[in-house]
């Protein structure tokens, strides 16, 4: 939930990456984190198991810059990708502004990208949240490897409505600020209209 | 639907911020810190340092959401308290309605002192969240029309700054 601070002037938002197991969320914050300025960011918090896969969230933020006089800092989630952290999941989504799917282009987590779409339209419910009007951005990582889904036919298969679509390769950074750009221009406007 | 966004109002927040000084005085604190459930820090009071205030209130949340889980995994509603002893520091959370309220503190308190003195500011606090909740709902004034007249362009320039 946006926070406005009119005593320290400061907007904060709550922007989540959601999606399935190893699709990349961790390494869209890493990028993010890696490439921003020490004075915009805080500490990358990480809580993941021993072999570093998220046990419950990631978390950093993210000052952007001022607008009408106000800080807008972004505070950037990710959830934990396997099926079994469920519970943990649904906890984060509380209080979102924003949410980016990051869809694993691989042909073999299609399905797990399905599963995790529909999980994320149940738990923002659970919310009180609906998927149709939050603001949100669909992210098709890993368009370097090999045995890719061509991205019209993700696109077909997981569009919700007229997201935006950002091809990505987190890894090495490509499309990472898109989306990010994407889903935070999408909640300031959202701030606009309340 | 998107939920409204919480407005604090420079007042409302220097009330906030003479409450949690209050409390760390009488709780012989290091720290005090009212955090929102998601995870936003609302305002802190007492010997910063070099923590990080913000790693710490989104701690505090997921730390509260995850026992809140817990509870109702058993029945109970939510635990109203936390608190985790450190050799030489600790943390006391308490979960007022909306908000926590956290108390950072070492070897100059103890947890029973923590412990009643939070009890005793919870219900001003809970009163002065109440009165942020309802200037959120209302929502009006001359601040959040600023806010409705952002132009593209604004937004825009965010990105360019960064």
């Amino acid at each position: 939930m946006t926070f406005i601070n009119y005593a320290s002037k400061e907007i904060n938002c709550k922007i989540v990456y959601y999606g399935p197991g190893l699709c990349g969320k961790t390494t869209n914050l890493q990028h993010i984190y890696d490439a921003t300025a020490p004075q915009a960011k805080g500490k990358l918090i990480s809580l993941a198991t021993e072999t570093d896969r998220t046990l419950f969230f990631d978390f950093m933020p993210l000052e952007l810059g001022t607008v009408r006089g106000f800080k807008t800092r972004f505070h950037l989630y990710t959830v934990p990708g396997q099926v079994f952290y469920e519970a943990s999941r649904k906890l984060i989504l509380k209080g979102v502004d924003g949410v980016v799917f990051v869809a694993d282009s691989q042909e073999e987590r299609m399905d797990a990208n399905i599963e995790s779409l529909y999980n994320l339209d149940e738990n923002l419910r659970a919310h009180g949240y609906d998927l149709m009007k939050i603001p949100y951005v669909l992210q098709l990582n890993k368009r370097d490897l090999p045995n890719i889904i061509p991205a019209p036919d993700i696109a077909a298969e997981l569009l919700r409505k007229d997201e935006p679509v950002v091809e990505a390769v987190a890894s090495t950074g490509v499309g990472v600020f898109d989306t990010l750009k994407a889903v935070a221009k999408q909640v300031l406007t959202e701030l606009r209209k309340s | 639907m998107v939920q409204m966004p919480i407005l604090i109002r420079e007042q409302r927040y220097h009330q906030i911020k003479a409450l949690l000084a209050r409390l760390r005085i009488d709780a012989a604190a290091r720290l005090v810190v009212l955090v929102e459930k998601d995870g936003q820090q609302i305002a802190v009071h007492g010997e910063l340092g070099e923590l990080d205030t913000t790693s710490l209130a989104s701690l505090v949340a997921g730390n509260v959401a995850a026992t809140g889980g817990m509870a109702k995994l058993i029945g109970e509603k939510e635990f109203p308290t936390l608190s985790h002893e450190g050799d030489k520091e600790s943390i006391h959370i308490s979960v007022i309605g909306r908000v926590l309220l956290v108390v950072v503190f070492d070897e100059r308190s103890s947890l029973g002192l923590v412990k009643l003195r939070s009890k005793q500011v919870s219900q001003e606090l809970a009163a002065a969240f109440a009165e942020v909740e309802r200037d959120s709902q209302l929502g009006t004034g001359a601040a959040t029309v600023a806010f409705s007249e952002i132009t593209d362009e604004e937004i825009d320039s965010l990105f360019l700054q960064s």
